[in-house]
């Protein structure tokens, strides 16, 4: 299996083995988080230029971790205090950070294609931190590494997706990523957070949480956005913690081994209780620290693609 | 590629492995201290056997680990074919430890450099030696092996291949000539 992947836009035109190229990677790069002196000289000399156009603290604190783990200067451009203020267009300003010679941006848009769009215009690489409601890759990545270092394999796995489906990237990376590995998904959620015709992924819906526990290995519990949508789309924050928060009671009926992951920030008493967030079967924790193993294979990887492109452009 | 001569065979392996454990147990004094570094792949194989046989000698065992050098490599950007990224396990403090780096081949020194640049990050080693199998020359550092199981005077073109029971499937080392197109 041959990397050739500049970019990382999504999980969608990732195939299988590529997929477990990350997965596998990732494994040898989460034993140097657990060093005194935790970094390698892998990406030496390199420049990752962080350019978010969304508010995120933990993803963007995650690939500064992961780059400075791998020896890459790390630059992080706010676009609250950029030139995008100033009504620079993105290829604009994506141009401008590839005549700074960087070699990688980690980006994070609110238009869902950003980063696709950006990668086709640039030479440099392009990891896609989150575009609109379309795809968070890396997000999936660590999610299906936990859920692969838990219970030793993803095929075949039972998971269930609980929540904000209709706005959630996270949720729509983690369906392609899953089905590819073999996993079986199942969606949960209010119908009008679930998009029409999203059975075509290759999915089954449902509105039951306790169904969707049943039978499931892990449940992967997406963050309610009323940041997104405002209040009213929602059944309110009440009553939806009535009908679909994860709790011990409902904890009880599933499966006693059952994996809880959350993607980050929790809304204790919305999503889930404290209870459960903080329980046995909660890996909420292990996923921040496995994102930066993820995020520095995934680094590793578009870098090695974009220096093997390079080298041909000098001998052809 | 065309194989061209067998330099060593199983037994041959063996006793370059009972000589090497020897070597080091006469140079070190004893096995405290003692722990052997391999260097992935085969190197690591090759660090368990020594291990063995200095356990049959001295009736104590030593500690082994292994290191993974992809990432420290200076030659990331430059080479043809994917790198395979694998994975570091040392799972004792080398601070103080009198280490032996055991690897298969010993050729331009990279390798060893970038393991040393590797060590050299989990620690403050009281010493590093370098034990080899096969010695083929053609240094590009100014490194050399204190123990090494067979030196093998070689021509560049060549290219020196060992083969083990754990990951070939046969104890052999061999030379093998590269053919002109």
């Amino acid at each position: 299996m041959t990397w050739t992947r500049k970019d990382l836009l999504g999980l969608e035109e990732l195939n299988k083995e590529e997929l477990e190229l990350i997965l596998s990677t990732a494994e040898s790069f989460k034993e140097v988080s657990s060093r005194e002196i935790k970094k390698v000289p892998a990406l030496r000399g390199k420049t990752v230029v962080n350019l978010f156009y969304e508010p995120s603290t933990r993803t963007r604190v995650s690939f500064e971790v992961a780059a400075k783990r791998l020896s890459a200067d790390v630059i992080n451009i706010a676009t609250e205090t950029s030139s995008v203020k100033k009504g620079e267009t993105l290829i604009d300003t994506g141009k401008n950070i590839e005549a700074l010679k960087a070699d990688i941006i980690v980006m994070r848009h609110n238009a869902s294609g950003a980063a696709a769009m950006l990668a086709r215009n640039l030479n440099i690489s392009v990891v896609n931190a989150g575009d609109g409601w379309h795809e968070h890759p890396t997000q999936a990545l660590l999610d299906i590494f936990t859920l692969k270092e838990k219970l030793g394999r993803i095929e075949g796995l039972n998971v269930s997706i609980v929540g904000d489906i209709a706005h959630s990237r996270v949720a729509r990376s983690n369906i392609w990523g899953l089905i590819k590995l073999g996993a079986k998904v199942t969606l949960c959620a209010p119908k009008i957070l679930i998009p029409a015709v999203i059975e075509e992924m290759g999915v089954s819906v449902t509105n039951d949480i306790d169904e969707a526990l049943a039978k499931a290995d892990a449940v992967n519990v997406l963050r309610m956005q009323f940041e997104r949508d405002g209040e009213t789309a929602f059944p309110k924050q009440l009553e939806y913690f009535k009908q679909f928060g994860i709790t011990s009671d409902r904890l009880k009926k599933a499966k006693k081994d059952i994996i809880v992951m959350h993607p980050g920030p929790i809304n204790r008493g919305i999503e889930m209780s404290s209870e459960v967030a903080d329980g046995a079967n909660s890996v909420i924790l292990e996923q921040v620290t496995n994102g930066i193993a993820i995020r520095m294979a995934v680094l590793f990887w578009v870098s090695q693609a974009r220096d093997k492109d390079m080298k041909n452009e000098i001998t052809h | 590629m065309k194989e061209k001569v067998k330099i060593l065979d199983k037994e041959g392996i063996a006793r370059a492995i009972t000589r090497i454990a020897h070597e080091i147990l006469e140079k070190n004094k004893s096995t405290e201290d003692l722990c052997l570094i391999g260097i992935r792949n085969r190197g690591v194989y090759l660090a368990e056997r020594l291990a063995e046989r200095i356990k049959n000698i001295e009736g104590v065992g030593v500690l082994t680990g292994a290191l993974d050098i992809t990432l420290y490599r200076d030659d990331l950007a430059l080479i043809s074919g994917q790198p395979l990224v694998r994975k570091t396990e040392i799972e004792f403090d080398i601070n103080g430890k009198n280490l032996v780096l055991v690897d298969d081949v010993l050729f331009t020194g990279r390798t060893i450099r970038a393991a040393l640049d590797a060590l050299i990050d989990f620690g403050r080693p009281k010493s590093i030696q370098l034990a080899v199998l096969v010695d083929r020359g053609h240094r590009e550092l100014p490194i050399r092996a204190d123990y090494a199981g067979k030196n093998i005077p070689t021509s560049k073109d060549e290219s020196v291949e060992v083969r083990l029971e754990e990951t070939e499937g046969v104890d052999e080392v061999v030379i093998i000539a590269k053919e002109i197109k």
